[in-house]
């Protein structure tokens, strides 16, 4: 039984234009403490597919379709006043903004215990020795002295500390850490990555990061789901995925990142871009793009095949696997 | 770091260069460059906050080459980078284009160099005028620069940038919005090669793209380099586009140049501390789990530089001398330079 | 990105046709804009023309109140002129007043703006600490002075004359602030984007960069304000009228009109000073109203969402 398992996800925006499609029939599943990496381009739908998860998307968009169940409930169907019971203290959100989470004008201490406060009925000086522990969990020095400070007065890097010190404070058991180190540099992002990959080991926390990065992706996560248009295409182990990857998609991605090739030769780029939600092609909707696309590829989707090990939405997968797709 | 102790990158800077040596000048030289930002702060503070974003930086960048900086938030190499285009006045130290300095030019006088320098941005949705056409956009530098040129010239020279870029040269008509942001990054390029010009900074060109957009605009910049013999600067956080991308690579970190080398020696054997962390923290498609880099603490404010080496307080490797005497860049044997005590001495 | 070109365009007519305030306030300016264009051909009479004012017909009510002569729709003045025809024109007068004087203090504005915001230094400092002197003084005050001074100068039979004139010289010089301000603002945050470095690294002069780039990126905020000025600027010819400091009786604009019938008022005429004074207030509040909606769609904040 996972800790989170969505099944057919369907969210819909309708507009002016017609109903679009965010996420169509998106599956995967996050075990305890397991860390799984949802990636695509911007657009693809994996910040809607978290915000789903949480209820928060953003108004016209709704839940069409499927089933989120988290610990033997359906997220979907959840009041708000339930759901509101779950989110922060079950299952805790890091954005890519930390301002996103902190407020301006509290002082960091006085919203990790009100956070706390919320959701546990505990005083305030427990709060504040929790609130002090999971600072320092997060590496801030003096974490006792950080408790005064606004977020104004911490640098980027360490304001994401703090909020995934906020995350982890109700001991949830699912953290949604979107585009968390995006915003910051290289030492950085290296240094909250491993922070938050020993911290979820510790604590035994689950782990849904979202981003455009494969390669974070690769030294982060065990299991991986690579969206495209709203559509899964291909899900698995993620050292399975990075090594043999199946759908064209994923192989133009990692064969496109400039740190693998020969130096100084032509990178393998994938042709065009991502078409917006309002104009996806018929068919497979990577098909426009693909250097293997065939005329059964522009009619149908094709479905999410279990293939070898992972699963890939490609009607030439087993061709590609064998090498034989010209 | 001092620039005339770094000869190798500036030989025009003393005047004692041989005649030989012109055609192997650097087209571009930045010599001694000092940038300080002058807060305002208010009348009755004795000391005006500054914040000192560039301190004594010198470097040369040949003819031909993909000169790549690089470096975290705020170390400056983007500020380097509006300097040698004009758009910043530095605060100290000079900037030679071919020979001639050029910072501080009237701007009739800058005219020429207008046309031979040209600047590709780092966000291709702020970097065209949404207002004006692709053609109007791209016409502009060409009628200004060539203000002769018939109509028909300027229409066949558009089409034929654009086409040389892979862009559809019937964009014309039609506003950036109407754009991806891969689409818009090639117009930009189109823009800046209107004018043909010898030299274009790039400023993080791709770090606002997704990433197989990313191949595309890196792949369009090598193709254009060849054809043109263009000489870029390259402007950027991602050490995996310098190792694909760069001839010569500047790691810079708080305003100061730490180390310049081949970029095949760089990644092979990164000598100052910082471009050792700074390596060892790039992602990778790897199944090892990422591990912390081991840079403690955080960059200082650069209004409050530290004493010595700006590196030092974070340096594994930093002694006594390190936070007392600035390190000055030292030509290695393979030619790299080098601002390091730890690595002069031969510590660590 | 605040371009609205086609797509934005269509968004624009889209949001517009799903406001019925916007609708409304929209027909309603529309309706003034086209009563005051084609007022000698809908009025009854010249009110201008004192040959066709018959004093015999002062004072007469609207058509629906007692005494009303269908002659007179909405009545007559003290001097007999019909009050239909009266506001047609006085509609004309103002409305012109207005427009005109709001594009004295654009043209002001958008050149004092421009320099401030993309030379900044000095050059912005003194013309702000101008524009900060002159908003800590009210408009009306500024007005009220210089004209004053002009009629104690040059006589009331010249100011009468020149009144017009004077009245969009005065209420455009004397606003010109707001819209220095909002140039200035647009151009601050323009001038950061990176078009307009790419503008400077062509080599593209001040002047031109100011003219072909920054300034048509700042026409949106620009459209809003011009809403809410021309309906300030009608309001000051109004209050200045009122005052006796604005367009003679003979040639009355809608301030005028009120002023002239707010001695009637406890008399029982209230309608000489009561209608002029309701088509005023309808009239600004549309021109509000749209300005309101107008600046809601505009918001490029908005848009992205």
């Amino acid at each position: 039984m996972p800790l989170l398992d969505v099944r057919d996800l369907r969210v819909e925006f309708p507009t002016r234009h017609g109903v679009l499609t965010a996420l169509h029939d998106v599956s995967f599943s996050v075990d305890k403490g397991e860390r799984l990496g949802i990636v695509g381009e911007s657009g693809a739908g994996k910040s809607v597919a978290a915000f789903a998860i949480l209820n928060l998307l953003s108004r016209p968009g709704r839940i069409t379709g499927g089933r989120i169940l988290f610990e033997d409930r359906d997220l979907a169907t959840l009041s708000r006043a339930d759901m509101r019971a779950i989110r922060g203290d079950r299952i805790s959100m890091i954005f890519q903004d930390p301002m996103m989470t902190l407020n301006p004008v509290l002082t960091i201490g006085t919203q990790m215990v009100e956070t706390l406060k919320a959701h546990r009925d505990i005083s305030d000086a427990e709060a504040r020795r929790i609130a002090i522990q999971r600072l320092g969990e997060v590496k801030i020095p003096s974490p006792e002295k950080r408790m005064a400070s606004y977020p104004h007065e911490l640098s980027g890097g360490m304001r994401q500390r703090v909020v995934i010190a906020i995350a982890l404070l109700t001991e949830p058991a699912l953290i949604i850490a979107d585009e968390p180190t995006t915003a910051l540099d290289v030492t950085i992002q290296a240094e909250i990555m491993s922070l938050m990959l020993d911290l979820c080991r510790t604590h035994g926390v689950g782990l849904i990061l979202i981003t455009h990065d494969l390669a974070v992706v690769s030294q982060v996560t065990q299991r991986v789901v690579v969206l495209y248009a709203g559509r899964v295409v291909e899900s698995g182990q993620t050292a399975r995925v990075v090594q043999n990857p199946v759908h064209p998609y994923t192989r133009g991605l990692l064969s496109a990142l400039p740190g693998e090739g020969e130096p100084g030769a032509r990178l393998n780029q994938i042709r065009g871009s991502m078409p917006p939600l309002t104009a996806i092609p018929p068919g497979c909707a990577f098909h426009p793009r693909c250097d293997y696309a065939e005329e059964r590829c522009r009619v149908g989707v094709p479905p999410l095949d279990v293939i070898e090990d992972h699963n890939v939405r490609c009607t030439r997968a087993r061709e590609l696997i064998r090498g034989v797709a010209a | 770091m001092s620039g005339h102790t770094q000869t190798a990158a500036a030989p025009a800077a003393s005047g004692t260069t041989a005649p030989a040596a012109v055609a192997d000048r650097p087209l571009v030289e930045v010599d001694g460059l000092i940038k300080h930002f002058d807060l305002g702060g208010h009348f009755l503070q004795r000391e005006r906050p500054t914040v000192k974003a560039i301190n004594d930086v010198s470097l040369g960048i040949r003819r031909g080459e993909a000169f790549c900086l690089v470096g975290e938030s705020g170390c400056g190499k983007s500020t380097l980078a509006r300097i040698v285009m004009g758009l910043l006045d530095p605060t100290g130290g000079a900037i030679r284009f071919d020979g001639t300095r050029i910072d501080g030019l009237k701007h009739t006088a800058r005219k020429p160099f207008h046309r031979r320098m040209q600047m590709i941005f780092q966000n291709p949705y702020a970097s065209l005028n949404p207002r004006r056409t692709v053609q109007k956009t791209l016409e502009e530098p060409l009628r200004f620069h060539f203000p002769n040129l018939s109509d028909a010239d300027v229409k066949t020279k558009v089409e034929q940038v654009m086409v040389s870029v892979g862009n559809d040269p019937s964009w014309g008509t039609r506003y950036p919005h109407e754009f991806s942001g891969g689409q818009r990054q090639r117009i930009s390029i189109a823009r800046a090669l209107m004018v043909d010009p010898d030299f274009v900074v790039a400023d993080e060109p791709i770090s606002a793209l997704d990433v197989s957009i990313q191949a595309q605009v890196l792949n369009v910049m090598m193709d254009t380099q060849e054809a043109r013999d263009l000489t870029y600067l390259f402007i950027t956080h991602d050490l995996s586009v310098v190792r694909h991308f760069g001839t010569r690579v500047g790691v810079m970190y708080l305003g100061t140049l730490c180390e310049l080398a081949d970029t095949a020696t760089l990644f092979e054997n990164p000598r100052h501390p910082y471009t050792r962390i700074l390596l060892s923290a790039i992602p990778r498609i790897s199944t090892e789990e990422m591990k912390p880099p081991g840079l403690p603490g955080e960059v200082p404010s650069a209004m409050n530089l530290p004493s010595g080496c700006v590196f030092h307080d974070r340096c594994p490797l930093a002694n006594a001398r390190c936070s007392a005497e600035v390190p000055r860049a030292q030509c290695q044997a393979d030619g790299t330079l080098v601002a390091c005590h730890a690595v002069e001495e031969g510590r660590g | 990105m605040s371009r609205l070109s086609a797509v934005l365009g269509s968004d624009f007519v889209y949001r517009f046709r799903r406001d019925p305030i916007a609708i409304v306030a929209f027909a309603v300016t529309a309706a003034f804009m086209l009563a005051a264009l084609l007022a000698p051909v809908l009025s009854p009479m010249n009110p201008h023309d004192p040959a066709q004012l018959d004093i015999m017909n002062s004072e007469i009510p609207p058509v629906w109140q007692s005494g009303g002569d269908p002659a007179f729709l909405l009545g007559t003045d003290d001097q007999g002129r019909d009050m239909l025809s009266a506001i047609l024109y006085g509609l004309r007068i103002s409305i012109t007043i207005g427009i005109f004087a709001v594009m004295v203090q654009m043209a002001l504005g958008i050149v004092i703006g421009l320099m401030s915001g993309y030379l900044g230094g000095k050059v912005d400092a003194f013309f702000m600490r101008l524009a900060d002197i002159q908003l800590a003084m009210s408009t009306l005050m500024l007005a009220i002075v210089a004209l004053a001074v002009f009629k104690a100068a040059f006589g009331a039979e010249l100011f009468s004359d020149m009144a017009i004139i004077m009245l969009v010289l005065v209420i455009g010089i004397a606003e010109w602030p707001q819209y220095a301000r909002t140039i200035r603002a647009s151009v601050l945050a323009e001038r950061k984007k990176e078009y307009v470095d790419a503008a400077r690294v062509i080599g593209l002069s001040a002047p031109t960069i100011m003219r072909r780039h920054i300034l048509p990126n700042t026409l949106s905020p620009l459209l809003v304000i011009s809403t809410v000025q021309v309906a300030n600027a009608i309001i000051s010819e109004a209050a200045l009228s009122f005052l006796g400091l604005g367009m003679p009786v003979t040639m009355p604009s809608l301030g005028s009109l009120i002023s002239a019938g707010f001695a009637y008022i406890f008399s029982g005429s209230w309608w000489i000073t009561t209608i002029p004074s309701i088509v005023l207030i309808v009239l600004i509040l549309s021109i509000n109203l749209l300005g309101d909606w107008l600046r809601d769609v505009l918001n490029p904040r908005l848009y992205k969402g």
